[in-house]
């Protein structure tokens, strides 16, 4: 199969072909590796299959899991710990291990404590030992995040309801909650207090400093109908303007989907759990049932190519292996 | 593609046996076992509360109960009623009609879902 863009109405290198091909398929990840501020994501399945491509010693690799979902039964995947258990296990099998993951939120269904105790059992099995949390909605339906942010948010000291920010080999990281109090009829929401923080927190760095944001629900309007973005987050962009390396991830639409804005490239994650459907395709962004044998095996590769001041989408969606 | 789009539906054939309901307070209460006995039902299906505006009359219960694949809640906008729990498959929740007038309410986990209760006397 080959890829390439037939048709790209919205001019952002995602045509709708393209878009189903790279939409997220259970038990993957994405391996995001940074070298001089440019950076390039891969599968696991991309990885594990050409073995080739991996950071070298100077590199700094990470990957990013998502919307694991932990206590969900339904049709669409009646067994997320094993599709969990197999995400983890493609990342033990490569060869370079990154140097830590960062998970975009939703490790829970209904944020019910065995929930997030099977995944912290589950994730055990690891290899790779840091992980950078950012809670999903799913994870603070019941006390506003409290029970999330004793569990994984004690480590990096968050501030207010939870966010961050820390340095890894030059590049600036920022976790960002965006799913707490939110309004009715809105979006997902950083809100004031959050936004000033960030403001004074990249204040004092250099415009060349690689800066990767990280937060749950899209940092930018995938699909507001479906409550697909954040009512806030172009003050947030605005305060990262000025920089020649942005690159924001999120969770929450068990899809891939990307976008690049100047300096900025957005970059929704696969769920480790479902999938959902594609923007409008169907009649709320319920979980998308696919065939059983489908749900496992087929895996979306997607490949993606950042490089500072180009604002062309460097975007192959692969074949299905 | 037809494969992306296809749905597996599950009848929800065990809808408020299996569900759970929680007394809450909308305004100055009473009890639900001395309600008016008026019964209203809510239904969350496809990411929306249908009917989205109900009316009912003071004492009346009104009782939510989720029908989609994702949890949902029912929290009032200013607190003006106890919100429920996070609400999974064929679970409902149950409050009783308080003082007379309108009440917004909207989902916290899909926030774009919003209803409105009008209490009349």
């Amino acid at each position: 199969m080959s890829d390439y863009i037939s048709h790209d109405h919205e001019h952002d290198g995602i045509d709708r072909r393209g878009f189903l091909k790279c939409m997220a398929w259970a038990g993957t990840g994405v391996l995001w590796t940074i070298s001089g501020g440019v950076l390039v994501s891969k599968t696991l399945a991309e990885v594990a299959k050409t073995g080739s491509s991996l950071p070298t010693a100077t590199d700094l690799s990470f990957l990013q899991i998502s919307d694991s979902h932990i206590g969900f039964n339904k049709a669409a995947n009646k067994d997320v710990t094993e599709t969990f258990k197999i995400a983890l296990d493609r990342i033990n099998a490569m060869p370079t291990p990154p140097s830590f993951l960062i998970h975009t939120g939703d490790i829970s269904q209904l944020s019910k404590p065995e929930e997030f105790d099977t995944f912290d059992q589950i994730l055990k099995s690891c290899r790779t030992k840091d992980v950078f949390y950012v809670p999903g909605e799913h994870d603070v339906i019941n006390d506003g995040g409290k029970m999330y942010r004793e569990r994984y948010l004690k480590n990096v000291q968050g501030k207010g309801s939870g966010w961050y920010s820390f340095n890894k080999n030059g590049v600036h990281f920022v976790g960002l909650v965006n799913v707490l109090d939110l309004q009715a009829g809105g979006l997902g929401q950083l809100g004031d207090d959050q936004l000033e923080w960030l403001e004074d927190d990249v204040k004092g760095l250099g415009a060349d400093t690689p800066i990767v944001v990280f937060a749950h629900i899209p940092l930018w309007s995938v699909y507001p109908k479906w409550g697909w973005g954040t009512s806030d987050s172009e003050r947030a962009l605005g305060y990262l303007k000025r920089f020649g390396s942005v690159t924001v991830l999120n969770g929450h639409i068990h899809q891939v989907l990307q976008k690049v804005e100047g300096n900025v490239t957005f970059h929704t994650a696969m769920s480790t759990a479902f999938p959902q459907a594609a923007p409008g395709d169907a009649p709320s962004p319920g979980p998308l049932n696919v065939p059983a044998e489908k749900l496992r095996s087929m895996l979306g590769l997607t490949s993606v190519q950042y490089k500072q001041g180009k604002t062309a989408l460097a975007v192959v969606d692969s074949t299905l292996s | 593609m037809n494969t992306f789009i296809s749905k597996i539906k599950i009848a929800a054939l065990l809808c408020g046996i299996s569900g759970f309901s929680v007394l809450a307070l909308a305004g100055e209460m009473k009890d639900t076992g001395t309600g008016g006995g008026g019964q209203n039902k809510i239904e969350i299906k496809d990411f929306a509360f249908n009917p989205q505006t109900i009316t009912v009359k003071s004492g009346d219960k009104i009782t939510w109960i989720n029908r989609d694949e994702e949890p949902h809640t029912v929290v009032s906008v200013g607190k003006q009623f106890k919100k429920s729990p996070g609400l999974d498959t064929d679970q409902t929740y149950t409050i009783v009609a308080g003082a007379p007038g309108t009440y917004s309410y909207f989902c916290s986990v899909h926030p774009k879902m919003t209803g409105t209760i009008v209490v009349q006397k």
